[in-house]
């Protein structure tokens, strides 16, 4: 099976599978430390075409299918969830431009967008919400022909390096999508240190003083972003971070079945234990169970079918949560060494977290799951 | 081709929403349990139902805010027109 653009998926996951092993895996632990990803590795990143290869050849891009584009999100994650997380956002706003952007924004911003020499991030969180997402705390003031832009964002992913934002704001009743570029007077971007996860993506806050844009900034429909840029760039998001939740938990599983294998106790090996092999079968099971999962929601992307959306939802959720659970067992199985730089179990772990945090709680999952189930039942 | 078009709007809606009995002109929005989830859902399942991309300027709650609303956008992104115009 080739893409549109003549790419073999298989060739492509087996590019990126080296990439990780080679590139991202060794020095992850330093990036963590860091709390910063070199621009090498973001160029290297775009050298191998993976920063928004869903996007059509028409605009530019590959043609690449949502299930493959899911793996490749796999794979990174295996290797280093803030990487991952760069991948994820900047694949939203890509997305999103390609999706509801105007000829004029598609040849503005797309070809930069596709090489990740322009990098996108997604501003809708505030100190004031979070997973209950309405931009209140951002307005967005018609002035003329222009709108001038006043608010807080927070924990914006890869913010610090960000050079175009997709910010959501409340104009009038509604909300709507803009595309702000980073330079623009009014702009201020704080790094956020000392996180507990995912400290590598660069999180930043992004403050808007009377930032004013043309009103070819807005993206999509203007009032109605909630139900369309929103919750389109949203559900991509949460498909990637279940696709790297599936990553964490195969690097869990891939650490410890290396310790176990190599670890000494008194009449034998660790992995000779029962209760060890028991952890190591669960992560055995979910990591398949989540693959599956996202792979369903995939393909229904790929068939631009609706159920993707609660498809997306149940993939995140089953993912984030197998996630830090085969994390909490691959910290338990390592004992100290888990709880020590010298081994990735403690990054694991404190990645897996994050995971149940971001693109929706794991109660908002919860809630939002089980409303279908008591909806299509009644 | 309106009617099979109001047949499965009105399918997809009642099979979200089991519990609802739908009249045309009913204003699903205002019902209390219809949220952005389902608004994109309504717009993913009118682009694959009936081929037609949503343009931005017909992306208003308004134009989905009931089944004859939602039949109106359909007729007017399949029209001939609206085809040959790219809309």
């Amino acid at each position: 099976m080739t893409t549109a653009a003549g790419l073999d998926p298989e060739a492509v996951l087996a590019d990126v599978r080296a990439f990780v092993d080679t590139e991202v895996a060794p020095n992850a632990e330093e990036y963590d430390q860091n709390e910063r990803l070199p621009q090498s590795i973001l160029d290297r990143v775009g050298e191998l075409g993976l920063w928004a290869p869903f996007l059509p050849t028409e605009v530019g891009g590959a043609g690449l299918d949502f299930v493959t584009l899911g793996r490749i999100h796999e794979e990174v994650g295996r290797g280093c969830s803030g990487l991952r997380s760069m991948l994820t956002v900047h694949g939203m706003v890509s997305w999103a431009v390609g999706r509801w952007g105007s000829d004029e924004q598609h040849e503005r911003w797309l070809p930069e967008l596709i090489k990740g020499d322009t990098f996108g991030v997604f501003c809708l969180s505030e100190p004031g919400n979070g997973s209950d997402a309405s931009a209140e705390g951002t307005i967005a003031t018609e002035d003329g022909t222009d709108w001038v832009l006043n608010g807080h964002k927070k924990w914006i992913t890869g913010g610090q390096v960000a050079d175009v934002m997709m910010v959501f704001a409340r104009t009038g009743p509604g909300m709507s999508a803009f595309l702000v570029p980073t330079t623009t007077p009014g702009v201020t971007i704080t790094p956020i240190p000392n996180m507990l996860g995912t400290r590598s993506s660069m999180i930043a806050e992004i403050v808007l003083k009377d930032v004013r844009v043309g009103d070819d900034a807005m993206l999509g429909p203007r009032g109605w972003a909630a139900g369309t840029v929103m919750t389109g760039a949203l559900d991509l998001g949460r498909y990637s971070v279940a696709c790297g939740s599936v990553g964490i938990i195969q690097a869990c599983l891939d650490a410890c079945v290396d310790y176990t294998s190599k670890r000494s106790v008194r009449d034998g090996r660790l992995r000779d234990l029962q209760l060890i092999r028991r952890k190591v079968s669960d992560m055995v099971t979910s990591s398949r169970a989540a693959r599956l999962l996202c792979e369903h929601a995939g393909r229904l992307k790929d068939a631009s079918d609706p159920a993707t959306i609660m498809a997306s939802w149940v993939a995140k959720y089953y993912a984030s949560t197998s996630a830090v659970a085969a994390a909490n067992d691959a910290v338990q199985i390592h004992g100290a060494n888990g709880c020590s730089q010298d081994y990735p179990a403690a990054r694991l772990y404190r990645d897996s977290k994050i995971m149940e945090i971001i693109e929706g709680s794991s109660e908002l999952q919860q809630t939002t799951i089980a409303e279908e189930a008591y909806r299509e039942v009644a | 081709m309106s009617d099979t078009t109001r047949a499965e709007l009105r399918q997809f809606i009642t099979a979200k929403y089991p519990a609802i009995e739908l009249t045309d002109e009913q204003d699903i929005f205002a019902l209390g349990f219809v949220n952005s989830l389902f608004a994109m859902e309504l717009v993913m399942f009118i682009e694959k139902s009936f081929g037609a991309r949503i343009p931005n300027n017909e992306l208003k709650l308004d134009h989905f805010r009931s089944v004859n609303a939602m039949v109106a956008l359909v007729q007017r992104l399949t029209t001939p027109a609206s085809q040959a115009s790219g809309a």
